[in-house]
């Protein structure tokens, strides 16, 4: 049987089909990996949902207001956005057991690393902006607070595993968060100094 | 008359472009790997604040994105320059959001809804009121795993 020999495919066009086609990608699609803060917000409040008695302490709740000329009013009294973490730290950590600083409570912990027992912060951080207040200053508020307890994160873990937070495994990671859980509350929208 | 023809071939040989298409198709998949298609026209300007502490969101599909901020130029005429919210590929108000979240989790399959997230691309110069009114909605809705897109931003 002769065997016709099938003639080469011209492949010259191949590369104007495939420049078509990236061009096609290259328009129609975008290159930005979406990233940001990731937060849960608290569920709506049922209806008749009674208010519960259980007040938290004054001393437990770490007050942050933003007012719509995006200044903050930190515990009272005027600060700028540069010395929040810091301060956020001190609050959560307590180091000197002060007073007018969060309780702790004893909690047990996995006795492995920790010993039987470890004394976390009672303490909340409690947001409060105005409607007036600009989204950029909102944000880099809560990505100072944030900061203040990823750092104590990774200074614990640091001490504990030599290791970062972020390289942890997750059963570690989890002790981690255990000792530092992550309490920044939203409040319900209100007036803070005035101003629609 | 040489013995030898000179061979009178001055010019060099072309190229061979034979492997330009693969060359070619290497870029294309790089591309389609990379990126992902465009979800819809802007018709706001948003630029997000940038942050330190910022977490990639993971899932894409399962995310749907509420864009705020001020009107690009060809709108101005019509909405002024207040911030505004787009959904899909529309001006809305606060009270569009519950349609909204409702259709998106109709898209989806049914035990993913827990793991939908909502994420807030909103122009830094956005004031938080209008904020505040998408989040109460989105706490309505049930809505609440939130993620405030931001820029990788440097420390301090």
């Amino acid at each position: 049987m002769s065997k016709r020999k099938t003639p080469e495919i011209n492949a010259s066009s191949m590369a104007d089909i495939a420049f078509l086609l990236l061009i096609f990608f290259l328009v129609t699609t975008t290159m930005d990996t979406d990233s940001g803060i990731s937060r849960k917000l608290p569920p709506m409040p049922e209806k008749n949902q009674q208010k519960s008695n259980d007040k938290i302490k004054e001393r437990n709740v770490f007050v942050v207001l933003i007012n719509k000329n995006n200044q903050l009013l930190v515990e009272g009294e005027p600060m700028d956005v540069s010395r929040l973490k810091e301060k956020a730290k001190e609050f959560i950590e307590n180091p000197a057991n002060n007073p007018k600083l969060p309780e702790k409570k004893i909690t047990e912990v996995d006795s492995r690393y920790f010993g039987n027992k470890y004394p976390v912060s009672k303490g909340v951080i409690s947001l409060q902006n105005d409607r007036g207040t600009s989204y950029g200053t909102y944000i880099q508020v809560q990505d100072e607070l944030l900061s203040a307890y990823i750092e104590l994160r990774d200074e614990l873990s640091m001490r504990i595993f030599s290791q970062k937070y972020d390289d942890l495994i997750t059963s570690k990671k989890d002790l981690v968060k255990k000792i530092y859980p992550q309490r920044i509350s939203e409040a319900e929208p209100k007036n803070v100094g005035g101003g629609k | 008359m040489s013995k030898f023809k000179k061979s009178n071939n001055k010019e060099t040989p072309p190229i061979s472009t034979s492997s330009l298409p693969d060359i070619i198709f290497m870029l294309l998949f790089f591309f389609m790997v990379t990126t992902t298609m465009r979800q819809q026209d802007l018709k706001i300007k948003v630029h997000v604040p940038a942050a330190v502490q910022i977490q990639k969101l993971e899932k894409k599909s399962l995310v749907s994105y509420i864009y705020v901020g001020s009107p690009i130029k060809n709108f101005q005429k019509i909405f002024g320059t207040e911030s505004r919210i787009q959904l899909n590929d529309a001006f809305a108000t606060p009270g569009d959001i519950r349609d909204y979240i409702t259709s998106e989790r109709e898209a989806r399959d049914e035990n993913e809804v827990p793991f939908m997230t909502t994420s807030l691309k909103v122009d830094e110069y956005t004031k938080m009121g209008i904020v505040t009114d998408i989040k109460q909605k989105l706490r309505e809705c049930n809505a609440l795993k939130i993620n405030y897109s931001t820029r990788k931003g440097s420390s301090e």
